[in-house]
Formats: structure tokens, C-alpha cells, sequence
């Protein structure tokens, strides 16, 4: 019988898992933050990121999920969360991206058939600026999805580990 | 419906306060909530604070929601209480194993008010 681990390491191009990811992160804004996230334009370069949301999975899947947008992006979307006005978001926009970053992990890996009771979720990790490199151990390229939120760059991203 | 008093437990202070939001959009008239980082804290909470309902998340450090659960029995004011999850864990076993260990409702992260109200009400009126 095939297992969810032997299916995963098996399947090296994770591509499929692309507009997973992408419904993962569309649902977690529709419904937690009343946003319809849009696709950027081809040329879109995104600016540098200044918070950043990992999330580590263990089990059948392992890798690192990762959220990053802007300041300004970070502290808007804690305030459609918590449906305050921008001016009063404080030091809660760590907490609002790492719940984030968990909720579109966990959206993700219950999307896919046996993977939501194989593979846990650690508690999220937010960095803070941009001056930072992130090295990977993770054996493939990263599966990348840009989006736009309220015209703000996000770029989510799966490092995934066999 | 009565005015009711809620413990909310989750380790994300933001997700706490989407709940109560969540449970005031609902319509649920609340009294008092009570807010606790983990198990362990809403255990201390509850033997100082008498509760109706409580919504639990079920990843946290210190005593997970599913521990929680277990050890409600042997807390006196927690008798009778009816407990919903709300958790980024949606699969079929745990929401399984929540309600073996004494869950009376499973919510999935990310959520609506509308499911809040779904889940919640019928828990509350005792249908669930």
C-alpha cells in the first residue's frame, strides 16, 4: 500500500500543489479578513518583504510555509482581522501574521487527501525587516504563489523537505 | 437567549479576539468573557470563574485544547459546560478525538461568523 510519505517523496514536482496553496491563502483572506486576494501583474516586481510568517510541517510532509509582505500590508491586514481602524494596530501584527501563516498551512494540508492527520504543524516564527538571507534545506526549488491584498504584495511560499 | 459568560482559550491574543467577535456577531449576548493562553491558564481561570461555554484552540504550548478537555471533568466549575474547537487541525481524526475526549462542537480554521453562530448556538441550546 502506498503511503502519503512514499506518495510525496515520490512526486519530486510538487507544481500540483500550486493552486492549492493559492485556494489555501484566498480562503484564510476571504473569510478571516473580508479580502479577495487578486493575481499581480506579470511585470510586478514585489518590493522587499519586511515581515515574514514561517511555519515548519513534521510528519508525512516536512518543509517550511512561509508568508511575507510589507509593513504596510502586515499592519493593514491585522486591522481587516481584527476590524479596527488602521491607526490602532500596535504590536498584535506579529500574533495576526502567524496566525496567518498557520491558518493557510493547515488550510493547505487538509486539502490534500491523508495529509491532514500525518503532518503537524509548528507554532509560527515572524521576522521582522528585510536584511536577512533564509537558507533552505529543503531539496527542491520552493513553490512560490504571488498575490495581491488590497494591492499589497504577499508572497507565500512551500520549501518542502523529503 | 441569556447573557452569557465564555472562556476563550487560544495562544494568538488576536485569535481570542476574533472569537469574542465572532460570538457578539453571532448574537450571543455576553456577560463576561474570559480570555487564557493554554490549558493550563484556563484551568486557573475557570476555578476562579464560573463559565456556560467555551471555545478552545487545540494547538498550544504549555497544555494542549485536547488535554484541556480531559481534564475539565475534574473541575467543578466546569460541570455541565459545553466545549466547541476551533483549530487549524480540520481532519476527520481529530475532530474524532476532540469529541471522545469531550467536545460538544469542531470549528476549522479559518472560519466565519456564520459558522461560529452554526456551531455555537445549537451547542448552547443543549442540541448538540
Amino acid at each position: 500500500m502506498k503511503t502519503m510519505k512514499s506518495a510525496v517523496a515520490a512526486n519530486g514536482n510538487h507544481e500540483s500543489w500550486l493552486p492549492l496553496i493559492e485556494v489555501a491563502a484566498r480562503e484564510v483572506f476571504e473569510l478571516m479578513l473580508s479580502s479577495q486576494l487578486t493575481l499581480p501583474e506579470p511585470e510586478d516586481q514585489g518590493p522587499p518583504y519586511d515581515v515574514t510568517s514561517m511555519v515548519g510541517l513534521a510528519g508525512q510532509l516536512c518543509g517550511v510555509l512561509s508568508v511575507r509582505c510589507t509593513e504596510k500590508g502586515a499592519a493593514l491586514m491585522t486591522s481587516k482581522m481584527l476590524g479596527v481602524p488602521l491607526d490602532n494596530v500596535g504590536p498584535e501584527v506579529s500574533d495576526a501574521l502567524g496566525e496567518i501563516s498557520n491558518m493557510v498551512a493547515g488550510n493547505f494540508k487538509n486539502k490534500i487527501s491523508g495529509l491532514g492527520d500525518g503532518c503537524m504543524l509548528s507554532p509560527p516564527t515572524v521576522i521582522t525587516g528585510s536584511d536577512y538571507n533564509l537558507h533552505s534545506l529543503a531539496d527542491s526549488p520552493g513553490l512560490e504563489v504571488s498575490l495581491l491584498f488590497e494591492g499589497h504584495p504577499v508572497l507565500i511560499t512551500l520549501e518542502i523537505h523529503s | 437567549m441569556d447573557s452569557i459568560r465564555a472562556l476563550i482559550v487560544d495562544d494568538s491574543s488576536v485569535m481570542r479576539k476574533i472569537v469574542e467577535r465572532c460570538l457578539r456577531q453571532a448574537g450571543i449576548d455576553l456577560k463576561q468573557v474570559f480570555e487564557a493562553g493554554n490549558g493550563a491558564e484556563a484551568i486557573s481561570s475557570l476555578n476562579e470563574n464560573p463559565v456556560d461555554l467555551i471555545l478552545c484552540d487545540i494547538n498550544m504550548p504549555v497544555m494542549d485544547g485536547l488535554e484541556f478537555v480531559k481534564q475539565l471533568a475534574g473541575i467543578p466549575n466546569a460541570k455541565g459546560v459545553p466545549v466547541v474547537m476551533i483549530t487549524t487541525e480540520g481532519s476527520e481524526a481529530h475532530v474524532v478525538q476532540a469529541i471522545s475526549c469531550g467536545a460538544k462542537g469542531y470549528i476549522r480554521k479559518p472560519f466565519t461568523a456564520e459558522q461560529v453562530k452554526e456551531h455555537v448556538i445549537p451547542v448552547l441550546a443543549g442540541k448538540s
